[in-house]
């Protein structure tokens, strides 16, 4: 082939770099390895996983929940995983559909006209959501909630941090768990959106339709952001409640807990934002013959059009992820979503009755809540749960002192449908035992 | 061939403008919307709102383009054609009767003396090609 | 072949629907365990006010079977890596490794939770910490952070870092009469979009008749003394290396500002130069370009950052750092731009990673550097006779060709683009870069052999010929899908992004959903 193109060495194709930055010996790179090394090695370093072995009630923004043995299967259809960003409609029906069947589905889920084709989580999509709040209103205050998402809050504060936009924090109620109206008292005509979790990061449930009042009298936009997606199978959705956008981390939905990634943001909103919205879009559309298929739309919002007037940089997003979520949807169906739901609520609850008869143990929050809830410890949480993990081999939850040193006792259970009634006894035998 | 009529006065951003009475209306033209391919979308100002000289008003998108659109003459919106919402492609079958864009009052009608007759209009663009 | 044959328009693969109109009421594709705990009645536990009403109307009710059939089928309307070469210019489609998903699927890693102590998530971390002195080592640049989930993800968090260390070194006044970016008018929509974010506003620096930035007048903007930067991709968008990087360091530097590269093209670089040699200061790469983890229709991706030492404070908390043999995770870096994603990024994806460095190894490495570019040079000789080639440069791993020859019989470069498809290719890069008219940009990578470049060579002529000879056959491409072109200003004008069940009898069926 050299020969052909008339280059006389292999060295000679990299003629147009300068010498002095060409590299004269090889990377300090390992050498290549075989697939049987490759794999003991892997191997090797996931058995000092030793977390990943464990019952676990972690939650906390990523959660165990079954998949059906099909979603893996059919999102490893090289025809999916390798295929690219469906540019090119008429070879990239499948994914397209896939995608439309995605928005549908997040649609009716939260209760909302339009959803994207996806964010990278729920992090950037509740920042993109604040973005968003800002061009639409073009006002530059936003108030959140102190019940988000630590992490989740973290994120809002680097992407807003050149953007003109002054974050404010609303207090939760510290006997209910939650965010009372009152707490958004703040509010002016200068603030763009309340921001609120819920299930929140306690696990409790927001008075969603009361804070969307609030938001609405002021001119203001409500965002409610949940992380813990398999509550949209129980929980009268945001849209119902009246939100002007909703986020979420879409995991929960057949998405492997992976060490936190890939995971998936959704992001919906009203048809009045249509143009307004970040990240892709896909519509119908016909051919000249009249058949019906789909295509990336109103794509005069995005990067690669407008540049820096974009409503979002997003370009690669969370394709096959949000496939996953679709297949997992459609496959646990409309009846399949509730049933889980019910099954996280009603297993939590029993947790959470259980634990509460431990005299070490009491449960702060009088708040509703629908699979997690904080635990307050007659002792320090840290050393508690590393002993639970250690001597019963179980992760009893998240210590909130990684978040707030002023809470050095408190951690937070996730119980999903995933735990058996023994592990869940097991976890109130060995949390009574170590707070004797 | 782009259309150029001329009874009307040319931008060299690619609107037109005519005069009635105090009134402007101003729209983009032939050739623009034919550079523009199938318009989609045309986002247009709110009543009232004021504008100098070269000020964007707005902004016509296609389906792979998306172009700022700018007032040759300073002014203040009496009127928007608020059907472009519903049939944007107006723009494209009809730039210079049912595709207007705004009307305006204008502040200082001597601007429009300053804007290319029909025939300067049509160098420009010859000339851009 | 008889003529008795009729065509068959109802098959059902094509004519599979959308999950929705499948649906049957009482279908289930689940199983659960029965509930068992004790059981509180529903109100007891969750406010009636807060319960959903709607039991998810309009939610699918399918089989698995259903599921199962309704996936495959669709997914065979799709073009994918696996049945042939995807000549996208700066997508780097280059083989998607099975080894690599075995990887990512091993149960001690994708059943581990974020926030497990770091104690006992080590294998984790180490994953994480090899793989950044990886990419340390083959972008020459120390500093890392695998947060960021995509390119445009990296890019943001690496202008955010220019910022962050300009208001450190200048302080806030000073930074703020520096709010210049210079962005190549070649660039990637995704720069000046990322450039935004950080409150830069964009000035766009030209190049010269050869392609490359015009030093002139980067001096003239530099002068100016308000450039924070300039974003660079290198090998640029045409595919060819920027010789006078290091004069272009230089020049920045000297004016005060950070020189940012866009690591899109980093498949004609790896063990061959390095950003980091290059007097480059920050650079994000593609995790799912120059290291092969899969596009997935659409991501995840991963946008690694990188930096040299003095921007490692900058860079996003937390840090995954080793004392020893231990892994953990620092959370002590108050200069930090703070965090751009929950937990610690695209996680599978560094796995799938960290694989493809391990299976290459240094000698690996090299081999698909050379082989991309070879591949890409082989294709530009043999398409020159019968297109346009803008640039005489020696292109790197990809290249760029205009639709000029073809365009004067009335045929572009998206007819050229939609008849390939009928020659079964994915199209390539079309309409990019912005700099050139009717762009294709060309990059076969390395996971292509001399016989599928050689048939990819043999369409593209025979579509210059038909273009002379049959306009109409290019004009209306594709001829072989199972839909043709579709209409994109309709659907844009009148949007419809969801699926509706039918209104009620006598009322409109499936409207429109936005607009």
């Amino acid at each position: 082939m050299l020969a052909e193109i008339g280059v006389a060495s292999t060295e000679k194709l990299f003629d147009s770099i300068p010498e002095n930055l060409r590299l004269h010996g090889h990377l300090n790179v390992p050498a290549a390895m075989s697939e049987l090394e490759l794999l003991n090695r892997f191997e090797e370093m996931g058995t000092r996983n030793q977390a990943a072995q464990r019952t676990s009630f972690l939650g906390g923004g990523a959660y165990s929940h079954y998949s059906p043995t099909i979603v893996d299967h059919l999102i490893s259809r090289s025809e999916f995983f390798t295929a690219y960003t469906p540019y090119q409609p008429e070879i990239s029906q499948g994914t397209l559909q896939a995608i439309f069947e995605f928005q549908t589905l997040v649609c009716q889920l939260t209760g909302m006209d339009i959803a994207n084709a996806s964010m990278y989580d729920g992090s950037t999509a509740m920042a993109e959501a604040v973005l968003m709040a800002e061009r639409v209103t073009r006002r530059r205050k936003v108030i959140v909630s102190s019940a988000v998402h630590p992490q989740y809050l973290e994120v809002a504060h680097t992407y807003v941090q050149h953007a003109g936009i002054e974050l404010q924090t609303a207090d939760i109620d510290p006997a209910s768990g939650q965010t009372p109206a009152s707490a958004f008292d703040a509010i002016d005509d200068q603030t763009a959106a309340i921001v609120i979790q819920s299930p929140n990061f306690f696990g409790c449930l927001e008075d969603i339709a009361a804070l969307a009042d609030k938001a609405h009298e002021a001119g203001a936009l409500l965002v409610v952001t949940v992380t813990e997606a398999m509550s949209f199978g129980l929980l009268k959705s945001p849209g119902a409640c009246g939100a002007d956008i909703v986020v979420a981390e879409g995991q929960s939905f057949g998405v492997p807990l992976s060490y936190g990634g890939p995971y998936v943001g959704l992001f919906a909103t009203r048809d009045k934002y249509a143009r307004q919205i970040p990240g892709r879009l896909v519509g119908e559309a016909y051919d000249q013959q009249g058949r019906r298929g789909f295509v990336l739309t109103l794509a005069t919002r995005e990067q690669h059009i407008r540049r820096e007037k974009a409503t979002s940089n997003i370009c690669t997003n969370e394709g096959l992820i949000a496939l996953c979520a679709t297949i997992y949807l459609e496959t646990m169906g409309r009846h399949g979503i509730q049933d889980v739901a019910k099954q996280c609520a009603q297993k939590a609850h029993y947790a959470a009755r259980e634990i509460g008869k431990i005299s070490g143990c009491s449960l702060p929050y009088s708040g509703p809540f629908f699979n997690e809830f904080v635990v307050r410890a007659s002792t320090e949480a840290v050393p508690l749960l590393d002993k639970l993990a250690r001597e019963k081999g179980i992760d009893g939850g998240i210590a909130l002192s990684r978040f707030d040193a002023n809470r050095p006792n408190d951690f937070l259970v996730c119980v999903t449908e995933t735990n058996t009634r023994a592990q869940i006894d097991g976890l109130v035998e060995g949390l009574r035992a170590l707070t004797r | 061939m782009a259309n150029v009529p001329d009874n009307l006065h040319y931008s060299k951003d690619h609107e037109w403008l005519r005069v009635e009475g105090d009134t402007a209306v101003i729209g983009i033209t032939d050739h623009a919307q034919e550079q523009l391919g199938d318009v989609v979308y045309v986002e247009l100002p709110r009543e009232g709102e004021e504008f100098i000289a070269h000020d964007s008003f707005g902004s016509v998108e296609s389906v792979k383009a998306v172009s700022e659109i700018f007032t040759p003459i300073a002014g203040k919106i009496s009127e928007t054609n608020d059907s472009l919402n519903d049939e944007p492609e107006k723009v494209n079958k009809d730039p210079y009767g049912d595709g207007w864009m705004i009307k305006m009052k204008m502040t200082n009608p001597g601007e429009v003396d300053s804007m290319l007759t029909a025939a300067e209009y049509e160098d420009f663009t010859k000339a851009e090609e | 072949m008889s003529s008795n044959i009729t065509k068959v328009t109802t098959h059902i693969n094509p004519n599979e629907q959308l999950i929705f109109e499948r649906s049957q009421e009482g279908r289930a594709g689940y199983s659960l365990p029965p509930l068992d705990v004790d059981e509180s009645s529903l109100d007891e536990i969750i406010p009636s006010e807060f319960q959903r009403d709607d039991d998810l109307a309009g939610m699918p009710e399918v089989t698995e079977v259903d599921v199962v059939r309704h996936f495959t089928r669709i997914s065979t309307w799709n073009y994918s890596i696996d049945q042939g070469m995807y000549p996208l210019g700066s997508c780097t489609m280059k083989y998607n490794s099975r080894l690599n998903e075995k990887v990512a699927r091993i149960a001690n890693f994708a059943n581990l939770h974020p926030l497990a102590s770091e104690a006992e998530s080590q294998g984790a971390l180490q994953v994480i910490y090899e793989l950044q002195q990886h990419l340390a080592e083959i972008t020459g640049l120390p500093g890392i952070s695998l947060q960021p989930a995509a390119g445009a993800h990296g890019e943001m968090t690496g202008i955010m870092i220019v910022r962050a260390f300009i208001d450190a070194r200048d302080g806030k006044e000073a930074s703020a009469r520096r709010r210049t970016m210079l962005i190549p008018d070649s660039a990637h929509g995704t720069n000046p979009a990322s450039a935004h974010l950080s409150g830069f506003t964009v000035k766009t620096i030209r190049s010269t008749a050869a392609g490359l930035t015009d030093l002139d007048h980067l001096r003239e903007l530099c002068a100016h003394g308000d450039v924070a930067g300039l974003m660079l991709t290198n090998p640029n968008t045409l595919g060819m290396f920027e010789k006078n990087i290091q004069e272009i360091c230089r020049i920045v530097h000297d004016a005060g500002g950070l020189v940012y590269m866009d690591g899109a093209n980093m498949n004609a670089l790896v063990g061959v130069a390095r950003p980091g040699d290059m007097g480059v200061d920050v650079i994000h790469l593609n995790l799912h370009k120059t290291f092969s983890t899969p596009h997935g229709g659409g991501g995840p991706g991963s946008g690694p950052c990188c930096c040299v030492k003095e921007l490692e404070p900058f860079l996003p908390v937390p840090r995954v750092v080793r004392t020893d043999e231990v892994y953990a995770l620092d959370f002590n870096c108050p200069q930090s731009i703070g965090r751009v994603k929950a937990f610690f990024g695209n996680y599978g994806m560094m796995l799938r990673a960290l694989a493809y460095i391990l299976t290459h190894g240094f000698d690996g490495l090299l081999e698909a550097t050379q082989a991309a570019v070879l591949n890409a040079r082989y294709i530009a000789h043999g398409l020159m006779p019968d297109y346009e080639k803008p640039f005489d440069g020696d292109p790197m791993h990809e290249v760029v060709f205009t639709d000029k020859r073809q365009s004067r019989k009335g045929v572009h470069t998206l007819d050229i683009a939609k008849r390939l498809i009928d020659y079964g290719f994915h199209p390539m890069t079309i309409y990019f870069p912005l700099i050139v008219s009717g762009a294709m940009l060309i990059e076969p990578t390395e996971s292509v052999g001399r016989q599928e470049l050689d048939q990819f060579i043999e369409a593209m002529r025979s579509i210059a010929q038909e273009a002379v000879a049959d306009p109409e056959l290019v004009l209306n491409a594709p001829h072989t899908t199972r839909i043709g072109r579709l209409d994109e200003a309709a659907a844009a004008r009148k949007p419809v992004l969801r699926w509706k069940p039918a209104a009620a009898p006598g009322a409109a069926a499936t409207g429109s959903s936005a607009g």
